[in-house]
């Protein structure tokens, strides 16, 4: 157990969640991905922040993160069970009436 | 010890995360979200934030989790569809996310950190609170009124249209 160890973990965390922003279309699983890439995020500034942080800076910036993540996802899904409700799925590429 | 719990929680966490990459349903993929959060908990207590730990497990797994199997519930159609979830462009991405881990663990091998002498282990919610309460009071009140405009736009922007209708004659008279 020791620094680097932790950021493959995090690093592995990181790409499994861009991996399903990338293939899916469905925006909750979407919205998943998002929440696996802050997910890592947190665990880097954590470690950081035990390692090699004299303050704890990197546990409080680990807070903040918390915080705007339940933010994005309430506004998120809220957004999602519109579009729902006009476009009739959730799939992020029927949201094109703008387009057409 | 603790390196054996290490390695349990690391397992843990990159499998149930690689459930939700790659389950074809959105419920599995839920449920393997469930893990990841537990497992990332772990690793915060591992990692001397106890705090952060219980933080994690509250808001995550108590909140965005509950929040995030609502709205599958509630935007699909559970009697006519099976609530799928298809992958699209699946080997190129697989090629970029395992090229980019590659890179970023080799980074994070390679670099010779800076690590401190005495790594301990103490109790954190004294200090974290301490800090949230006088070196970071403004960020502390900037992001909790954000917070509040963000669940006042969810709440507003999650209502039936019907109910919109009936709110506008009473605004107007109130005007």
């Amino acid at each position: 157990m020791s620094l680097d160890k932790f950021l493959v973990v995090s690093a592995a965390l990181f790409c499994c969640g861009l991996y399903t922003i990338m293939t899916r279309r469905n925006g909750v699983a979407l919205l998943m991905g998002v929440e696996l890439i802050l997910n890592a995020a947190n665990i880097n500034f954590v470690a950081f922040s035990h390692y090699l942080g004299k303050v704890m800076g990197g546990q409080i910036f680990a807070v903040f993160v918390i915080v705007i993540a339940a933010a994005e996802a309430a506004v998120a899904l809220s957004i999602f069970l519109r579009l729902f409700a006009t476009a009739g799925s959730v799939e992020v590429d029927t949201a094109d009436s703008l387009k057409n | 010890m603790a390196d054996l719990v290490f390695v349990l929680l690391s397992i843990l966490t990159v499998v149930s995360a690689l459930i939700v990459a790659g389950n074809s349903s959105v419920i599995y993929s839920a449920v393997g979200l469930l893990f990841t959060f537990m497992g990332v908990a772990g690793l915060y207590v591992l990692a001397s934030a106890d705090f952060l730990a219980a933080t994690q497990m509250l808001v995550y797994v108590g909140g965005i989790l509950v929040l995030i199997l609502f709205a599958v519930f509630l935007s699909n159609r559970i009697s006519d569809a099976k609530l799928s979830n298809p992958t699209h462009m699946r080997v190129p991405s697989a090629i970029v996310c395992i090229a980019l881990f590659g890179l970023m663990s080799n980074a994070a091998v390679t670099t010779e950190w800076a690590v401190k002498t005495n790594v301990e282990y103490a109790p954190t919610t004294a200090v974290l609170g301490r800090l949230l309460m006088t070196k970071y009071l403004l960020p502390f009140e900037v992001v909790s009124v954000l917070l509040l405009a963000a669940l006042i736009g969810a709440a507003l922007l999650s209502r039936p249209e019907s109910a919109k209708a009936a709110l506008k004659p009473d605004m107007e008279e109130g005007q």
